[in-house]
């Protein structure tokens, strides 16, 4: 793997990256989204639409959690068919793989112990300890690989939250030390909401041979204003010229709030949630067109950032989610066509949906990395934090 | 544009034909996957075009319930709405009345039922179905019909035949679409339409070939709701064109692939470590890239399952029409029959309905069969 921060691009601590890995033929700008998966394919959208649907190489980095395949098909079998690429036969895309997803393989720090941590998931409960994890990982092959963590929620204890944080180290050690081919690994940094065990965790993990730093437990129930310290806390004990990866932060905010702090990579179930309950991105992507975009009236379900397209009032609706649009769903579909399959909970609805959805928020990351690249990653920030707060005010009080 | 069906080639009753729509340049025989509500279950348009589907059925009653055909129509008409280039069918309704709602009755007068909406009686007339149809705008529409269960015997066959009769004069009359081109069902004993319903294959065959002889040669034949391959090949072998069912696609949820051995189940545990492809000799893109083991890890569990599994099924499908096409007009249809049996059968123990259907059709399937050498021989082990 190879990572390099552009130099002189820097805004503050945000900073504009390549990231360069095996699989992928094509160099990588950073920051950039990770996109879920469901056993390494994304929910909703088939492979070939994924590869002839969604820009490249944008859309090329999956984010996949082992625990998935846990029910269902074998380490060995998975081994035997030539490692996940081949497996999802997806050769020049980017597999990463986080223990936690936020959707099937939930974090459950009651029941982590010293042994493994554990995860709700669809099957039950599964104890995962650190042996268990690198075979997993190993019979994979992904890009690269997160380190098994402890992650624990805001409101525990100190007590527990400096378990938590011995437990990770322990446990990046002994991934470390099962590791028997050379793979790229991330080593996870914890430490709650904790200022000092943040501090503690990232500077041990910074001793480690690492390729790259995972930042965990977020998203777990920390406010997003104690979330900005907690960030800078690890960012600032990291060397710059390796890649940070959090999950967790989801929303737009939120993941400018991460790229403030020195964040590279994200990834985040939030165009999942969207498309399940039948929201669609529409927020402009073109800072110019903040300035004067109408606001959106709340009988349309919307706030200026997306719509729900469920509400009667596309029912007869023949234009496209977003007209500057290039994705697959807007070149040929209408939100009269997509309320109708939404209100009849046909499948197409989804995959259509989501389809749009990557496209618009990928297209959001590409704005990201260009204001940084002109220095104006601060204002970028600024203008669409305050639009996004000024759309909302105006919905509310047209309601 | 005039519409046309022309037969480029035959074997016996066998036809392979040409059938020029407004929207599409078909070939048959055909198999029509269902596109109940606007949609084929998580398949995109492209992905249809590249599976190489010609025409898509929508059904009428579930498209008039919601969005409503006024709306479709409103909004330019079904293939607008979905945004579809090729053909599209939709039936009259009358079936899923029928079938789905529990107090639909039939009169003269058209079939009264409950809507589905706020239970206030409506009366779904010959008329009002076409009315409705072209609203929605497909190349093909369906004249009402007095449908029948199979099963019944009696003096009810006789009145459910003549009142489709009428009402196919009433639909004729209700046409004021010039492109539309309205579809005569058989009229013998049971309409065409009317099977797929429970019935014993060995009727079924019989139904389909005397529907078949008895029908004129210059239009197509379309024999409603069938489905499975096989059935597929004995009807063309007896002179049928044109095919609709919701199997592929429904099966395809329950982790059902369509192989030309038969049927693979992808959810049994054999197929957890089985790393080869669902179909070996199957070009579409599952085959090509996923194995047994990873699409079994999928169905039943993730939505994906069931949209690969789909995909293929259909690819089958329309595989199985294009090759039924091909070989009659290449005149190596009997061959591709038997080479069909072949695979399905390979113990030779074809059902004895195909045998006598293929009789009638004129088909010499001798070498699949093996049933005549099993009392010579009961100790070999087939």
């Amino acid at each position: 793997m190879k990572f390099a921060v552009k130099k002189g691009w820097s805004n503050g601590r945000a900073r504009s990256g390549v990231l360069q890995l095996g699989s992928c033929p094509f160099p990588i700008q950073t920051p950039a989204l990770l996109l879920t998966t469901r056993k390494g394919l994304p929910p909703f959208t088939s492979p070939d639409l994924l590869t002839s649907s969604l820009p490249s190489p944008d859309s090329h980095l999956l984010q996949f959690s082992p625990l998935h395949f846990l029910e269902g098909i074998s380490p060995k079998t998975i081994s035997n068919i030539g490692g996940l690429h081949q497996m999802l036969s997806l050769h020049q895309h980017i597999f990463a793989a986080v223990p936690r997803d936020s959707i099937i393989a939930l974090p459950e720090h009651d029941s982590t112990n010293k042994y493994g941590a554990s995860f709700q998931t669809p099957g039950g409960r599964l104890l995962i300890k650190p042996a268990e994890y690198v075979e997993l990982v190993s019979s994979m092959k992904p890009d690269f690989w997160v380190t098994l963590a402890d992650e624990v929620p805001a409101w525990v204890s100190n007590k527990r939250n400096r378990t938590s944080v011995d437990r990770t180290l322990r446990w990046l050690d002994d991934c470390l030390s099962l590791n028997k081919e050379s793979t790229t690994i991330f080593g996870s940094i914890v430490g709650g909401s904790s200022i000092e065990e943040r501090h503690r965790c990232a500077q041990e993990v910074a001793q480690r041979n690492v390729s790259g730093y995972w930042i965990g437990g977020f998203g777990l129930g920390e406010s997003m204003d104690e979330r900005a310290a907690l960030l800078t806390a690890v960012t600032d004990n990291l060397p710059e010229d390796m890649p940070r990866h959090v999950s967790g932060l989801g929303l737009p905010e939120e993941v400018l709030q991460g790229v403030a702090a020195g964040i590279d990579l994200f990834d985040s179930t939030y165009v999942y949630h969207l498309t399940l309950g039948g929201f669609a991105l529409t927020f402009p992507l073109e800072r110019n067109k903040g300035e004067n975009a109408d606001y959106q009236l709340s009988d349309s379900g919307g706030d200026g950032m997306k719509i729900n397209l469920k509400a009667t009032v596309y029912r007869k609706d023949t234009s496209p989610i977003v007209e500057s649009c290039i994705c697959f769903t807007c070149q040929n579909h209408t939100k009269a066509y997509l309320n109708h399959l939404f209100n009849v909970h046909e499948m197409l609805a989804q995959t259509l949906l989501e389809i749009h959805n990557t496209h618009h928020y990928l297209g959001f990351f590409c704005s990201i990395r260009k204001a940084i690249e002109e220095g104006k990653f601060e204002q970028f920030r600024r203008n669409f934090v305050e639009s996004r707060r000024d759309r909302l005010f105006a919905a509310a009080s047209s309601a | 544009m005039a519409l046309k069906f022309e037969v480029l080639g035959r074997f016996n009753r066998a036809r392979a034909a040409q059938l020029t729509l407004p929207h599409y340049l078909c070939q048959t025989p055909l198999f029509m996957p269902v596109g109940t509500q606007g949609t084929i279950k998580g398949l995109t348009k492209n992905q249809l075009e590249e599976i190489g589907c010609q025409i898509i059925l929508g059904n009428t009653y579930h498209l008039a319930l919601r969005p409503t055909s006024e709306l479709i129509d409103e909004l330019g008409g079904l293939h607008k709405f979905m945004n579809w280039p090729r053909a599209l069918l939709t039936d009259s309704g009358g079936f899923q009345m029928v079938s789905l709602l529990h107090l639909a009755d039939i009169t003269e007068k058209g079939v009264t039922f409950q809507s589905p909406v706020d239970g206030k009686p409506m009366l779904l007339t010959p008329e009002e179905s076409i009315q409705i149809q072209n609203r929605i705008g497909a190349d093909i529409i369906m004249a009402l019909d007095d449908v029948v269960r199979t099963t019944i015997t009696g003096p009810r066959i006789e009145e459910a035949m003549y009142r489709t009769l009428r009402w196919i004069d009433r639909c004729i009359a209700g046409i004021y679409v010039s492109e539309v081109w309205l579809n005569v069902i058989c009229l013998g004993i049971y309409a065409i339409g009317g099977l797929a319903g429970g019935e014993d294959k060995d009727s079924f065959w019989r139904v389909v070939a005397q529907c078949t002889a008895a029908l004129p040669e210059d239009k197509p034949r379309y024999v409603m709701g069938v489905g499975y391959p096989l059935d597929i090949v004995v009807c063309s072998a007896l002179g049928a064109d044109m095919y609709d069912c919701v199997y592929p696609t429904r099966t395809a949820r329950f982790g059902t692939a369509l192989v030309p051995e038969g049927v693979l189940k992808l959810k049994h545990q054999a197929m957890a470590n089985d790393i080869r492809p669902i179909d070996p000799m199957c070009e579409c893109m599952v085959c090509k890239n996923y194995t047994r083991a990873y699409i079994h890890c999928l169905v039943t569990k993730d939505a994906m399952g069931s949209q690969l599994l789909s995909y293929h099924n259909l690819y089958y499908m329309m595989k199985l029409s294009r090759d039924l096409h091909s070989s009659i007009v290449e005149g190596r249809f009997p061959e591709f029959v038997c080479k069909f049996l072949q695979t399905m059968f390979p113990k030779g123990d074809v059902p004895e309905w195909v045998c006598n259907a293929m009789e009638v059709a004129g088909i010499d399937i001798s070498s699949c069969c093996r049933e005549m050498r099993f009392d010579v021989d009961k100790s070999s082990t087939l």
